[in-house]
């Protein structure tokens, strides 16, 4: 069943810049999909106007049936510097007018920080503050998780464990997942389904259909570097047309 | 860091004798410069006055900075939410902060009638926009990336004025109120020598034109340095608050 239709969408900013340029994009519920291609393939525009933040110039952006819950995590934290983890990731909470304390201390359990409930975002590592940010678009509980390469600024070992998490959490809840990238590894090892974007101007070139098992560990079967492969090609693909 | 400390002092001690010193040696008359002795004796001489007459140019200060800062962050607040506000209001503030109050300080002390509030309110003209100008930018410095956080979630102008843009400011604003504080003594000042005797005839300025007319030089110094010890001491005061504030903000 449908979550989302994308049809057709353009999106160019005033500079003239072609951000998006006919792209057609179907989510499915509990779908996991990675948006993938280098930087400037408009992968980041797309998830903007998914989460109704712009809006495309051309084409349309339709839910099926109601509007789904949205979580967002964006490159950064995106933390409030002056305030606790707790109250931090209560924030959606506090905004649609509950107080949301003990729904946030549920959230930083399920990010793994439960205990640190007072500590302020500058007392944090890195790999902890992207949980706090994790922890803030999981607590409305959300039926569509948008994540803008969130984990890109951290050193490998957090970000697979991070990667970990956001699949667990996934496959735990059933949610659908949109997850911008510019790793070929790291939409190999999370998506169900692959859409590889290139630039100038940015649309969707290919689209591939992961066939990992759900099971097991996915970065040591020989299925992950066959995949991983396949999406090199698409994109090298891309780069040549 | 025990010389760093000792330094100021030792260079002070030093440059007061040799005032003192240049004054007696070349046998300067205490009408035209006075030495620190004098000085120091003039203070002395009349105490309670001159003590008197720094706490209601205090008072004066006080209230003035009170009301700056609540003028201050009610229209940077309000022009924060309202681009008609800001549009409004905005240019009139500019014109506010150009206008030298020496040129209006007569006027309003005519108008407002009430020599006190009319000393506030000149005070308050002259410190009141650093703290408004400095929270104004506080209030548009969050991040894009947290406004588009409280746009995806649907948050109104005043929630994301309480919990974001206001927070977001609080380090703008020390650091204006830091600057209004030495400029809302100047203004308390400089309205008290407008007024003259027409104020409230009680502040250090007035005992400062005082002490002119009556060629009592050395009690007019000591009414600067009274003056100067206060303003250094309302820095000093206003950067403490800055950084005991900051600490626990961050």
């Amino acid at each position: 069943m449908s979550l989302l239709r994308v049809a057709r969408a353009g999106r160019r900013f005033g500079n003239g810049t072609v951000a998006l340029e006919n792209v057609s994009l179907s989510v499915e519920r509990g779908d996991f999909i990675a948006l993938l291609g280098p930087s400037g393939c408009g992968k980041s525009t797309l998830l903007r106007l998914i989460a109704g933040l712009d809006r495309p110039d051309e084409g349309s952006i339709d839910w099926v049936g109601e509007p789904p819950k949205l979580g967002v995590v964006f490159q950064e934290p995106t933390l409030m510097p002056w305030a606790s983890a707790l109250d931090n990731v209560r924030l959606p909470m506090r905004l649609a007018g509950q107080n949301g304390r003990a729904a946030a201390r549920e959230a930083l359990g399920r990010v793994g920080l439960a205990g640190f409930e007072a500590a302020r975002p500058r007392q944090l590592s890195g790999g902890m503050r992207m949980r706090v940010s994790l922890a803030r678009a999981l607590i409305t509980k959300p039926r569509l998780l948008l994540l803008d390469e969130p984990f890109a600024a951290l050193d490998e070992f957090t970000r697979h464990g991070l990667q970990d998490d956001v699949r667990a959490l996934w496959r735990a809840d059933g949610s659908s997942i949109v997850f911008v990238t510019h790793s070929i590894y790291e939409a190999a090892y999370l998506a169900r389904r692959i859409v590889v974007m290139s630039p100038r101007p940015g649309r969707i070139t290919a689209e591939i259909q992961s066939q990992l098992p759900e099971e097991g560990d996915r970065r040591l079967m020989p299925a992950y570097g066959a995949l991983v492969a396949e999406i090199t090609l698409a994109l090298r693909a891309a780069h040549a047309s | 860091m025990r010389a760093d400390r000792a330094t100021p002092a030792l260079f002070a001690l030093g440059f007061l004798a040799l005032w003192e010193a240049a004054v007696r040696g070349f046998d300067v008359p205490s009408y035209l410069v006075p030495g620190p002795v004098a000085i120091v004796q003039a203070f002395f001489a009349a105490p309670a006055l001159l003590l008197r007459s720094l706490a209601s140019t205090l008072v004066v200060t006080a209230a003035a900075l009170v009301a700056s800062c609540v003028l201050g962050v009610a229209m940077a607040g309000t022009i924060a939410i309202s681009r008609w506000a800001r549009a409004a209001i905005l240019p009139w503030a500019v014109v506010l902060q150009v206008t030298p109050i020496v040129a209006i300080a007569p006027l309003i002390i005519v108008w407002v009638g009430d020599p006190f509030t009319a000393l506030v309110v000149c005070a308050t003209i002259v410190a009141f926009f650093p703290v408004f100008s400095n929270t104004l930018a506080g209030l548009g410095a969050p991040s894009p990336e947290l406004i588009d956080l409280f746009r995806l979630y649907r948050a109104g102008p005043w929630r994301s004025l309480i919990l974001l843009r206001l927070p977001a400011a609080l380090p703008y604003f020390l650091a204006g109120l830091r600057v209004s504080g030495g400029l809302a003594l100047v203004g308390a000042v400089v309205a008290e020598f407008v007024a003259g005797s027409g104020g409230v005839a009680s502040g250090l300025a007035y005992r400062i034109l005082e002490a002119g007319y009556r060629l009592q030089i050395p009690r007019m110094f000591a009414a600067l340095v009274l003056l100067s010890v206060a303003g250094l001491c309302i820095n000093a005061a206003l950067g403490a608050l800055e950084s005991w504030a900051l600490r626990r903000h961050s």
